[in-house]
């Protein structure tokens, strides 16, 4: 593990550096750029933008939930629409996009050593076609009917029925062609990112020496284009039965007293091609924060990452597996019961890979420096919360208890806390952690540390009391909780306190916001390696990095990215392009 | 130093959470306390865990915090440790996974003795069948559903004519008698679930789905629709109640079969109830309203 390279032994460039495609104006620098850092932040603002759209939706349904009857406008239908929106933008335009798009593009020519992308004109359309698809999904708000209300899971055939809003409109058309546009693009981005990690790694970075931040990247989209052309298809597939009749998805139906021209379909056939990419994308997003995260804790608890082969084989051990869990989503769904056997038993193998991940962080911790800087804070609050919805996994991925927790609360809570809590606390500790290398100043400490406190305790708030809503049977994606009999009156007041939190949280994220544009002027001179890290993208010799990254000449790597506390070493920290061995052997015990 | 206040109080106030809060399962009037047992078991094992892992990391970060002079520990690996927590990690999950596949093994063997019961869905109501005195339900097609023949039981097959028919009203279920509910819809995704029994199964349209259980004690309980199926979706109630034997053969002989209900009207078909047509049109607020009045 500890090879060093000695510095005689390096070896030489196998092909002569590219010239790379330098701008000529301003268009071309930061608008139409093709270096991988402006896309990366074109990606990110695109992402925040459209998320906090997605944050406004959400207290949109807290406030129904949380106060229910008050508030008139929000009819089911707008309630519907406010979910499955919510719950898109999330999962795909937000967390998928802001992942790979935007910590990918910035992070892994950086971190391999690379000037850019291998293909940076097809990275700078996959962001064109990437903005394209959010704009085809924000159309959806104004098209007549409004925006699709079929779950973000866009079961048919209620999806492109007349009972389920923008079913018989636009809305559903629109939606299915906007994630077509959005894996158009994620393609053209996905490519590169693979290419670049293989290819395009400088000299002496083998696999084994990549900060685990390019790991997790590098296999989610692997992962990420297996998976998405199987939603792919079922996209277009269901757009066909929308649009020509075809019958792929649709059944003989009774539509309200009125045969439908359709027959013979299969919806189950749209479930299994839906979370054959749906489960998966569940790691698509969570590999990426898994591999950040190592890089967080190592590098603010000043040691090296416990394991690191052992996390790397569970970042790809994890990446495989997933592709063979996809049915525990259906586990009442009707499809043929023995199934269950199966997949209970796949899903809970992937704990163990999963369980490793989260020792090997928390052993990190042990016996080091730990400095409880903002990105460190965040990282202690992702293994909470990441610890806590994977737990709960155990309860829905054992098929039996899911039989009465599914299309519960109970649900919800989990893949909030474990895919979406989890994973945003990671991206704001990488937020904090890089902005000052993207803009060469500190984010301010103080509106951090409330945008930190605020975010994590009341996110726990939550989430964790929701999964007792749906212990008691509260079923998900209900406009109204009234006339229920389980809904006790405690369940009411339980169900105001989680909305009001979910404002207090909401609004700690515009502070967030401020933060972030008020320091890229008044922040704090960062320096080019504010937290004395090892990895290649604190070594620039500027700061921000200047188009090809490196200056005059690629750096050459001699060591893994993790020598923090080297016994011997006079700093506490070698970066990895710095030769020479120090002290006595460093064999692992 | 907070965040090591905060991770312990997270733990303790988890735990306290969890034993004290009312928000609880609902009493259960199933056979299937076998799935309460697992959940059981699952919070016991995952509480452990959680409770240790969040305690430990809250005292490496007390213990191990950065005072001036501190430098880290060098430990790439350690493999020994590494190969017994995955073994431990191994063994709870087996623990989880056994009685889990155990108990569902049970809940996908149907008795022999269990009684088949048919449930059909349709944007937003209940409608039930039972199988008469035949003890066979006849064959039923989508296509064939129309205002007469609300559920498309097939008229040419003798099992149908003697099924009983409960149309968008209460089914009664007689206590202690285990019973296989075939599951149906006539248009989009439906869930059967009532709370106090556990079991729910989705519904699809051009198929027969199923779960079995047996009612443990008479009462009336709620039926919730728990698969998204359009607008209208939160309104889907429905109520079965479960009954002494008594209780239910009275019920029993006051339904119709199919037979009886598609008997030419001999009252004159002028007079036949205008509610009684479906509604032709699409009209979802109409329908929905109808709903909200119920």
């Amino acid at each position: 593990m500890v090879d060093v390279t000695p510095a005689d032994a390096v070896p030489p460039a196998e092909v002569a550096e590219m010239e790379l495609y330098h701008p000529h104006s301003w268009w071309t620098k930061y608008v139409f750029s093709q270096d991988a850092k402006v896309i990366a932040v074109q990606y990110s603002a695109t992402a925040m933008a459209i998320g906090l759209v997605a944050l406004m939706l959400s207290w949109l349904m807290r406030l129904q939930l949380g106060f229910p009857g008050t508030f008139d406008f929000i009819t089911p239908e707008a309630y519907y629409q406010f979910i499955t929106m919510h719950g898109m933008i999330m999962v795909i335009y937000l967390l998928t996009a802001l992942f790979l798009g935007g910590f990918g593009n910035y992070l892994i020519p950086l971190m391999v050593g690379a000037r850019d992308m291998v293909f940076p004109y097809v990275n700078m359309l996959s962001y064109w076609v990437y903005l394209l698809a959010v704009l085809v999904l924000v159309s959806s708000f104004f098209a007549p009917g409004g925006p699709t209300g079929a779950g973000w899971t866009l079961y048919p055939p209620q999806a492109i029925m007349t009972g389920t809003p923008g079913g018989q409109d636009w809305g559903i058309i629109l939606m299915l062609s906007s994630l077509i546009l959005f894996i158009i693009g994620f393609t053209m981005g996905g490519l590169n990112y693979v290419v670049t990690v293989l290819q395009g790694r400088t000299r002496g970075m083998t696999l084994m020496r990549l900060p685990l931040t390019v790991w997790g990247i590098f296999t989610a989209t692997v992962m990420a284009l297996l998976a998405f052309p199987a939603l792919f298809v079922a996209c277009v597939m269901m757009l066909l039965d929308r649009l020509l009749g075809t019958s792929f998805f649709m059944p003989a139906i009774v539509e309200m007293g009125e045969q439908l021209q359709h027959n013979g379909g299969s919806p189950i056939l749209f479930q299994h091609l839906f979370w054959f990419f749906g489960h998966p994308e569940v790691y698509i997003v969570a590999l990426p924060a898994f591999g950040i995260v190592s890089d967080l804790i190592s590098t603010h608890a000043r040691k090296n990452i416990f394991g690191y082969r052992m996390m790397v084989w569970a970042i790809i051990a994890i990446g495989a597996l997933s592709f063979v869990v996809w049915a525990h989503h259906m586990y009442v769904s009707g499809m043929n019961p023995y199934f269950g056997f199966f997949f209970a038993t796949t899903t809970l193998i992937i704990a163990v890979p999963t369980a490793i991940k989260v020792y090997n962080w928390v052993l990190t911790l042990w016996r080091g420096d730990i400095h409880l800087t903002i990105p460190m804070l965040f990282a202690l609050a992702f293994i909470v919360t990441f610890v806590n919805g994977g737990l709960t996994g155990l309860f829905l991925g054992n098929v039996v208890v899911d039989v009465p927790l599914s299309d519960t609360m109970f649900v919800v809570a989990h893949f909030h806390m474990v895919m979406g809590v989890a994973p945003i606390l990671v991206i704001f500790g990488a937020i904090y952690h890089w902005y000052p290398k993207v803009t060469g100043r500190m984010l301010d400490e103080t509106l951090g540390r409330f945008h930190f406190w605020i975010t994590f305790l009341g996110a726990y708030l939550i989430f964790f009391p929701m999964h007792y809503l749906g212990l008691m049977g509260v079923p998900r994606r209900y406009a109204e909780l009234t006339d229920m009999n389980i809904m006790t009156e405690s369940a009411h007041h339980l169900n105001s306190f989680i909305s009001i939190m979910a404002f207090i949280v909401g609004f700690a994220q515009m502070v967030f916001l401020f933060n972030l544009i008020w320091s890229i002027r008044h922040g704090r001179e960062a320096g080019g390696n504010p937290w004395r890290a090892t990895t290649l993208e604190w070594q620039t010799p500027e700061t921000p990095p200047a188009h090809g990254n490196f200056g005059k000449e690629l750096p050459i790597v001699y060591r893994w990215a993790y020598d923090y506390s080297v016994p011997g070493a006079k700093e506490d920290f070698i970066p990895q392009n710095v030769p020479g061995s120090f002290g006595p052997s460093r064999e692992p015990a | 130093m907070a965040i090591v206040l905060v991770l312990v109080l997270i733990v303790v106030g988890s735990v306290l959470f969890h034993l004290l809060s009312p928000w609880w399962w609902t009493p259960i009037a199933s056979n299937w306390d076998y799935i309460d047992n697992t959940i059981t078991i699952s919070f016991w094992i995952t509480g452990i865990v959680f409770a240790a892992v969040v305690l430990f990391m809250a005292y490496c970060v007390f213990r191990f915090r950065h005072r001036e002079g501190n430098r880290a520990a060098y430990q790439p690996e350690n493999r020994r440790l590494e190969s017994w927590l995955m073994i431990a990690t191994a063994a709870g999950v087996t623990a989880l996974l056994v009685p889990g596949l155990f108990v569902w093994s049970r809940f996908v063997n149907v008795p022999g003795e269990a009684a088949d019961i048919e449930v059909v869905a349709q944007q937003w109501q209940w409608s039930f069948r039972l199988p008469g005195k035949d003890g066979k339900l006849g064959t039923s097609d989508t296509r064939i559903v129309s205002a007469e023949n609300p559920l498309g039981i097939v008229p040419g097959d003798p099992n149908g004519q003697d099924d009983v028919v409960v149309e968008a009203a209460d089914l009664h279920l007689p206590v202690g008698k285990p019973v296989k509910v075939l599951l149906r819809s006539i248009d989009v995704l439906h869930d059967f679930y009532i709370p106090e029994f556990r079991a729910k199964m989705d519904m699809i349209p051009g198929s027969v789905t199923y779960f079995w259980f047996t009612p443990t004690r008479t009462g009336t309980f709620q039926v919730l629709c728990a698969e998204l199926c359009g607008q209208g979706h939160p309104l889907m109630h429905g109520v079965v109640m479960v009954d002494t034997e008594q209780d239910y053969l009275a019920w029993l002989g006051q339904q119709q079969t199919f037979a009886q209900l598609s008997a030419p009207q001999q009252t004159g078909a002028a007079t036949q109830p205008s509610e009684k047509t479906m509604a032709s049109s699409l009209d979802v607020a109409a329908k929905l309203e109808t709903l909200e009045a119920r």
